[in-house]
């Protein structure tokens, strides 16, 4: 079908832009199917972002997609592209994240270390848009990341350090998650 | 790298209709998956992320209008408070990853027996819009949904949005399988006591290829609860059970038996009558 009149042209394009962590990546010669996850792990070399089940059932893919967690198994690279990702990389180097990985560190939140990752995106997400969040909010907000080591135990109490952290730093929170104007998820 | 990132349903439409292979994208939960998983192979494929109509998400008078792109995690707020026992399905599917993309688009047209919204509609009598290179047309869920993952969509549809009247009365969702998150219903039961219609509507997840309405059982409730009042006599809620237990169609497999099954309809359909007698009083 040649790209005539319709306004959605076949084909869009050889190849696709994607804004990670806040540099363009050009992703060329990639079939449709591959997942985001594969997309940065193959051919943006990315390997933060942890490849375990290709299910979503394990959350070790998390990413954020426009500030939302999800999980990158789940999302198609070339659907991505017009979206902000930002992955486990672009948290550690913007030092967004750093109170998370200290705390999980200095806790024993981090044991085989596998699912860090993930859980630093979700749980990122988590205190952006409910910083106050309770223990059982918290429970359930991590209840799509999977951890062989620790048992849990430890991470959620990494969280609630951050949370006596931040509030004692003053840090100003309560991001909402876009398209989200119902109020808080 | 043919993929279509159309911005509005019309172009959505075309799309398809230029390219009969290409396959509809929402959130990537199951189709993802299944691609992952080489279950499927799509060359071509139609992104609907984009498309603002079918985000939309209002209550219009007595009618709640929801975007087949519509996700789980925006079925909050406004929208839970009508409609409670969409948004209490909503919430117990997967994890706020999967909340957070997953769209009630893409539940109906996967069609699994497990959908956790699909009983909800149907026990709520939802109209899903469905819109082609023939124009519009509307269907129940019984209509839409056929069999397992199997729909009554033509080439060329796709769903833009299901709509479900505001109901005076109370309704519930409830779900059991092994864990709080995460979990694929082992059985579910949604129950709509409607005020002003007078009856009480019951659909069942995981028990049958398609959410079934236990009509016997419904009629049995309906007859039985005292409307002005909104109070029924003692056993009848648990006689309900025992109908919607009868009627359901449940099979054994990895994740329950079949008897494990019709007990779990048993207890939620009993405990979801109570608790809407109990709310609508
Ligand atoms: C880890 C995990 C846990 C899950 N847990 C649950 C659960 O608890 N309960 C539950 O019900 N489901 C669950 N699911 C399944 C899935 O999340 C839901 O079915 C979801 O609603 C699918 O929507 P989607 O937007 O992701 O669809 P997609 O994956 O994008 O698409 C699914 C199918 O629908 C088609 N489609 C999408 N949008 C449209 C449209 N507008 N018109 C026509 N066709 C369309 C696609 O072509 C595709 O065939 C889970 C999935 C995963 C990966
Ligand atoms: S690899 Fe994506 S959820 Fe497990
Ligand atoms: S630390 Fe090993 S999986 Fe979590």
């Amino acid at each position: 079908m040649p790209p005539d009149s319709t306004s959605v042209p076949w084909p869009v394009a050889e190849g696709y832009q994607l804004s990670v962590d806040g540099r363009t990546r050009t992703v060329e010669g990639a079939w449709v199917g591959e997942s985001l996850l594969y997309v940065l792990r193959e051919r943006l070399g990315l390997p933060g972002a942890k490849n375990a089940c290709e299910q979503g059932e394990c959350g070790s893919c998390s990413v954020l997609l426009d500030g939302v967690v999800v999980c990158a198994c789940c999302v198609l690279g070339a659907d991505a592209a017009g979206a902000e990702v930002t992955t486990v990389e672009g948290l550690t180097a913007t030092g967004s994240a750093k109170d998370i990985q200290e705390a999980l560190v200095a806790g024993g939140g981090v044991q085989c270390g596998f699912c860090t990752p993930g859980f630093l995106a979700a749980i990122t997400d988590l205190l952006a848009r409910s910083p106050e969040a309770d223990e059982l909010e918290v429970r359930e907000a991590l209840s799509g990341n999977l951890c062989r080591c620790t048992g849990y135990g430890r991470i959620l109490e990494a969280v609630s350090a951050v949370q006596a952290e931040r509030r004692g730093a003053g840090v100003p929170g309560g991001l909402r998650a876009p398209g989200d104007e119902d109020g808080p998820r | 790298m043919r993929i279509a990132r159309p911005v509005t349903v019309d172009e959505a439409v075309e799309a398809l209709s230029a390219e009969p292979g290409a396959q509809l994208l929402a959130g990537g939960t199951d189709f993802c998956v299944e691609v992952n998983f080489g279950h499927r192979r799509p060359a071509a494929v139609v992104a609907l992320r984009r498309v603002a109509e079918l985000r939309e998400r209002a209550v219009r008078g007595e009618t709640v209008s929801l975007g087949a792109g519509v996700t789980y995690a925006e079925l909050s707020g406004r929208i839970a408070e009508v409609v409670p026992a969409l948004a209490a399905a909503a919430r117990s599917v997967g994890s706020p990853q999967i909340r957070n993309a997953g769209t009630l688009g893409g539940n109906l047209a996967t069609a699994s027996p497990a959908g956790d919204t699909l009983p909800v509609l149907a026990a709520l009598g939802a109209e899903v819009t469905l819109r082609g290179p023939a124009g519009e047309r509307v269907l129940t869920v019984g209509e839409l949904v056929t069999g397992v993952k199997q729909t009554s969509m033509r080439p060329g549809e796709l769903i833009t949005k299901i709509e479900v009247r505001r109901v005076r009365g109370a309704q519930q969702f409830l779900k059991v399988g092994t864990r709080n998150a995460m979990v694929i219903a082992i059985a579910s039961a949604a129950v709509v006591l409607d005020r002003d219609r007078r009856e009480l509507r019951c659909a069942l997840g995981s028990v049958a290829p398609v959410p079934l309405r236990v009509a016997r059982a419904e009629e049995m409730m309906s007859e039985a609860i005292d409307w002005e009042r909104v109070e029924a006599p003692p056993g009848a809620a648990a006689r309900f059970a025992e109908l919607a237990a009868e009627a359901s169609a449940p099979i054994g497999d990895h994740r329950a038996s079949a008897r494990y099954r019709r007990q779990a309809v048993r207890v939620i359909c009993e405990r979801a009558v109570n608790r809407c007698l109990r709310d609508a009083a």
